[in-house]
């Protein structure tokens, strides 16, 4: 078995409180699953939209994370699972794409000493 | 059981929502509406970012609340010199001392059931026609977006959209919500009640094909009945006889459509599938109405509920006293859809020819040329004395009228019981 990142990016969280609640009780439900089939590494957390970014040499702060909106990282999950293959597999029951957002499956380094 | 139920109230956000933006606009004020109902888009964001990763909290409500709490507080704070609050706030949320505890004041139980009804009363503005307060009460009280509203009234996006638009406009030329201890407080309650009352209808008889929908209209229209009636000032004996025959009548809902959505008359419904708790409720909220000396149109349509309700089948009704009552009923408040219903009881104790006879005898028949329902029973009746020909006639009037797929099954149902 191997270790993987979710990252959760971009999806319109907006919407009708009856849409939301729904979108809310899909990923609580989609966690859930995750965590019953053994594949819950660690839940993760969600990021708050804004941020700061340090850049070059001269060590410039901006405000503001550096991806578009629709790119934007809103939270990460590990997971565990047998191959990229079949992480990227899990990934599909993701609710983010209802809401026209994508799931970046990135496999953690191994590292054998 | 587990630790954290997981069970929400299936339509929590909505209900929430409605309390939350009440409790916001009495702290900002109506001219600041939409400032609250962006704290609330905010309060559901992030409940929604943090319960993907940590679950449902144990109790979602308090959660939802403390989370709107703060962010009033932060917007206070931001655009207090910017803008003007509500002026009954006053000086209390300009300095640091006054005003977190004065919000959390306002965030109080109490309050939020006041500020619910407050903007219940509100909405229902004598500026503003019917139809638009019942759109305002569920875009607001009750969560539903511009186009959830226009779905429910089949009415197109952009034209509920005006209409809600121009509607806030009127509520926020006050600033104040309704005050309970106004002097036209019984005026306006009269227009609530008309309101719930109407709501309740639209999901009950409406014309939305969704019986989802509809369901929902109508347990909206039962939970804002239920607010009305805690209050004290608001639980009049009309008040209770409205929460009677919401009841009573949302008790047949499960007999009225059926699980593969067929609509049955009250003739032919199962009546075992009926609600009998919520029967038993209606029949407690009549009694209690039972006060005083106003007899209003709800009374009478809750007594005939109850008669209905309390019946083995549909034969053993007690249709004279149900006659009497529509008598009554069009003595008060005459409209040609109580007359109609009015000539079904007739036909039941007299005949079907005495309820044509009552039927041609209607005031204003024209108001329902595009009525479904009035050919349909026209239909019904000369289906009843025999007369299949003019009753297949009746009823194809009444098919391209209908308003809905299952309104046309239960009409094609109908020509296919006048033979060959």
């Amino acid at each position: 078995m191997s270790d993987f990142l979710f990252l959760y990016r971009g999806g319109d969280s907006s919407g009708s409180p009856e849409e939301m609640q729904q979108n809310m009780q899909k990923w609580v439900a989609w966690m859930k699953e995750l965590g019953d089939s053994g594949h819950l590494k660690a839940i993760g957390n969600p990021l708050e939209p804004g941020g700061k970014v340090v850049k070059g040499k001269q060590k410039t702060v901006t405000d503001g994370p550096y991806a578009e909106a629709k790119d934007l990282v809103g939270g990460y999950t590990m997971v565990e699972a047998k191959d990229l293959a079949e992480a990227a597999e899990l990934s599909k029951g993701c609710p983010i794409f209802d809401k026209d957002g994508f799931v970046e499956v990135r496999p953690i380094m191994q590292i054998n000493m | 059981m587990a630790p954290h139920a997981v069970e929400l109230d299936e339509h929590l956000f909505r209900h929430e929502s409605g309390r939350m933006v009440a409790a916001l606009t009495r702290i900002f004020g109506v001219h600041n509406l939409a400032l609250a109902e962006d704290v609330v888009q905010d309060a559901f964001c992030r409940a929604l970012e943090v319960w993907k990763f940590r679950g449902i909290p144990e109790n979602p409500s308090a959660w939802l609340m403390a989370t709107a709490k703060h962010r009033a507080i932060d917007v206070l704070r931001r655009e207090r010199t910017a803008r003007t609050f509500a002026p009954e706030l006053g000086r209390l949320i300009e300095s640091e001392w006054t005003l977190a505890p004065t919000v959390h004041e306002l965030f109080g139980a109490h309050a939020l059931q006041d500020d619910e009804l407050r903007m219940m009363f509100s909405c229902c503005h004598p500026r503003l026609a019917e139809p638009t307060q019942i759109a305002l009460i569920l875009h607001i009280l009750c969560g539903f977006s511009v186009n959830e509203v226009a779905a429910a009234f089949l009415s197109s996006n952009a034209a509920t959209e005006k209409r809600i638009t121009r509607a806030k406009k009127v509520l926020a030329s006050s600033k104040k919500l309704f005050e309970l201890s106004a002097t036209d407080f019984s005026t306006r309650l009269s227009a609530v009640q008309r309101a719930l009352y109407l709501l309740f209808n639209e999901g009950y008889h409406g014309a939305s094909a969704q019986t989802a929908v509809r369901v929902e209209l109508c347990g909206e229209a039962l939970r804002l009945a239920g607010l009305l009636r805690r209050h004290p000032l608001a639980s009049t004996p009309a008040t209770l006889a409205i929460g009677a025959l919401m009841c009573l009548h949302a008790a047949r809902l499960p007999g009225r459509v059926d699980a593969s959505g067929e609509l049955h008359t009250l003739f032919e419904q199962d009546r075992s599938s009926w609600d009998k708790e919520l029967i038993a409720e209606g029949q407690r909220l009549l009694d209690l109405s039972a006060t005083g000396s106003e007899l209003t149109e709800y009374h009478l349509e809750a007594a005939i509920a109850s008669l209905h309700a309390g019946a083995r089948s549909a034969e053993e009704t007690d249709w004279e006293r149900i006659v009497s009552l529509y008598d009554t009923l069009m003595a008060i408040r005459p409209s040609p859809v109580v007359a109609l219903n009015r000539a079904i009881a007739i036909a039941q104790c007299h005949g079907p020819l005495r309820g044509l006879e009552a039927i041609r005898a209607i005031d204003g028949l024209d108001r329902l040329v595009a009525y479904p329902f009035y050919p349909a029973t026209l239909g019904e009746l000369e289906l009843r004395r025999n007369e299949p020909e003019l009753a297949r006639g009746h009823f194809s009037r009444a098919l391209a009228l209908a308003r809905s797929p299952m309104e046309r099954r239960f009409i094609a149902r109908r020509i296919s019981a006048c033979g060959e």
